[in-house]
């Protein structure tokens, strides 16, 4: 797969490995050309003025909108554009205290999730006197299904889980997860932020209420989130914020509403990066999650067997149904110190708890090594990364 | 590859992180604080016992990396049997001075959690 030409990052920075795709990707050229050329050519605020500007910009935010809702299969007034994920399902959080039957207590989420999507179940179960449990993982690094039976009850009001976790690289089961809650009347919320660079995602196959990722993880610009969720649903929430741009009338006692996406959407949008954005995901469907598949299995595959032949490394993965990013500790080595030596011959790799601190305590850990691969990745970069390895086993040796 | 000179795990680094000094806990401590550093979520914990105004014992215990381990080890040598106001006054700079390596910004905290840690100890009453 010949990417990497694509990505200025990669002719500015020669040398670099980047292996920490999870935490933001590399930017095509034609995303940072797309929101330049905004700015220098088609600057103006959208759904606002009637001048020609104006009404460009609003068609590019509704063309926009339309290619990211066809992306994962909604339709085009299920998107919301949010800041990120992570400011994505703080606003389901607030907003679906609306939705919840009175007589379901409980919230469920997994031993798993990012702190982004813990913490704001658990504030809100503090708020509403809910409790908070958590699916545990078993020893494959998978989340274990048995429990997940057990804790999905009558009492569920909502349950909220990664599609694919940030530190194992584990797929869940999504569809089932989905079934089990659908069956006892639960919200479903899924943090897709991992998934969408890696698979294509039908948000009405899988049947979920809620859905969310963040663009800059998926080469388009930071900045920009999206919330996806269902139109009857999002109908029965009053807006998260309240401004400019989500009324069809105010006075001063009262105000009515436009209906969704738009009453989520106070104050100019990000226009330029929301465009980007769309690019971002042009460039994809130009390549194809079939290539981008393939490629990525075999660095995956490539790095696991590459991995294992260290000596004294313990795998955080479950080696089947993984996005392709794997956690790693070596033994006797802190995580912060290995990044450290890679990052002397440019190799860039995340270490610490992910955001993920509960999941790390179940992993008895501090924290771990983390590579995550990409479309621009190349066997050379694991090889480096290996070589890189073996250097810091070679710096710690007792 | 080789061993790039401005490499941070210089030999006495890496000789304190294998063999850290004052590593342990205290039976009565007069004083002790935890400390958490947010990048990573290593841990230090710090105890004191204080006897006339000065450090008479100090020990620490955690899981850290090399440089945290390190930096606190250095800590706890360089402010035993000094006045308690002495050791408070104690700067970053004297510290990573001491250090005598690189320390990047990012890596910073990992420095500077021990004397965080010390400082919470001493402070508290």
């Amino acid at each position: 797969m010949k990417t990497k030409e694509n990505f200025p990052i990669f002719k500015n920075n020669p040398e670099l490995v980047y292996l920490d795709s999870a935490a933001t990707t590399q930017k095509p050229q034609i995303v940072i050309d797309t929101s330049k050329e905004f700015y220098e050519k088609n600057n103006a605020s959208p759904n606002r003025g009637v001048y020609d500007l104006s009404e460009n910009a609003t068609k590019k935010l509704n063309s926009s909108r339309k290619i990211i809702s066809e992306f994962i299969n909604s339709n085009e007034n299920e998107i919301i554009f949010t800041k990120n994920a992570t400011e994505s399902i703080n606003l389901i959080a607030n907003g679906i205290v609306y939705l919840i039957p009175s007589k379901k207590d409980e919230i469920l989420i997994t031993e798993m999730e990012h702190h982004s999507n813990i913490l704001p179940w658990q504030s809100l179960a503090k708020k509403l006197n809910l409790k908070l449990k958590a699916i545990k993982i078993n020893e494959n690094y998978e989340l274990d299904l048995e429990d997940a039976r057990k804790k999905i009850s009558d009492k569920t009001a909502i349950i909220a889980f990664s599609h694919a976790s940030n530190v194992l690289g584990t797929i869940n089961p999504v569809e089932e997860l989905i079934k089990l809650s659908k069956e006892k009347n639960i919200l479903t919320v899924i943090d897709g932020t991992q998934i969408v660079p890696h698979k294509k995602i039908d948000v009405k196959n899988l049947g979920c209420d809620f859905f969310v990722f963040s663009s800059h993880k998926i080469f388009g610009p930071a900045g920009v989130g999206i919330l996806y969720g269902k139109y009857d649903l999002l109908d029965k929430i009053p807006p998260f914020n309240k401004g400019g741009g989500i009324v069809k009338s105010v006075s001063l006692e009262k105000a009515e509403y436009l209906p969704p996406p738009e009453k989520f959407e106070a104050g100019t949008q990000n226009i330029a990066e929301i465009i980007a954005f769309a690019e971002a995901i042009n460039f994809i469907n130009n390549l194809s999650f079939k290539q981008i598949e393939k490629h990525e299995e075999e660095l995956y595959n490539y790095a696991i067997k590459k991995l294992k032949k260290i000596n004294n490394i313990k795998i955080y993965n479950p080696e089947k149904n993984s996005v392709p990013l794997i956690s790693f500790n070596l033994e006797n080595i802190h995580c912060h110190d290995i990044a450290t030596i890679l990052n002397d011959d440019k190799i860039a790799i995340r270490a610490g708890h992910h955001c993920a601190m509960p999941l790390m305590k179940t992993l008895k850990v501090q924290g771990t090594c983390r590579i995550s691969l990409s479309i621009y990745n190349t066997k050379e970069d694991i090889d480096k990364l290996i070589q890189g390895l073996e250097k810091a086993q070679e710096v710690f040796k007792q | 590859m080789t061993i790039n000179s401005n490499s941070i795990y210089k030999e006495h680094i890496l000789e304190l992180y294998r063999h850290p000094k004052n590593f342990g806990s205290l039976e009565k401590p007069t004083h002790k604080a935890h400390e958490h550093n947010s990048l990573c979520g290593d841990e230090i914990i710090i105890e004191v016992k204080v006897a006339n105004g000065k450090i008479d014992e100090i020990k620490f215990n955690g899981q850290g990396c090399a440089i945290s381990i390190a930096a606190t080890s250095m800590l706890t040598e360089k402010i035993k049997g000094i006045e308690v106001e002495k050791a408070l006054k104690l700067s970053k700079e004297e510290l990573l001075d001491e250090l005598k390596i690189p320390i990047s910004y990012a890596r910073l905290k990992c420095v500077l959690i021990s004397i965080d840690t010390l400082k919470k100890a001493l402070e508290k009453k």
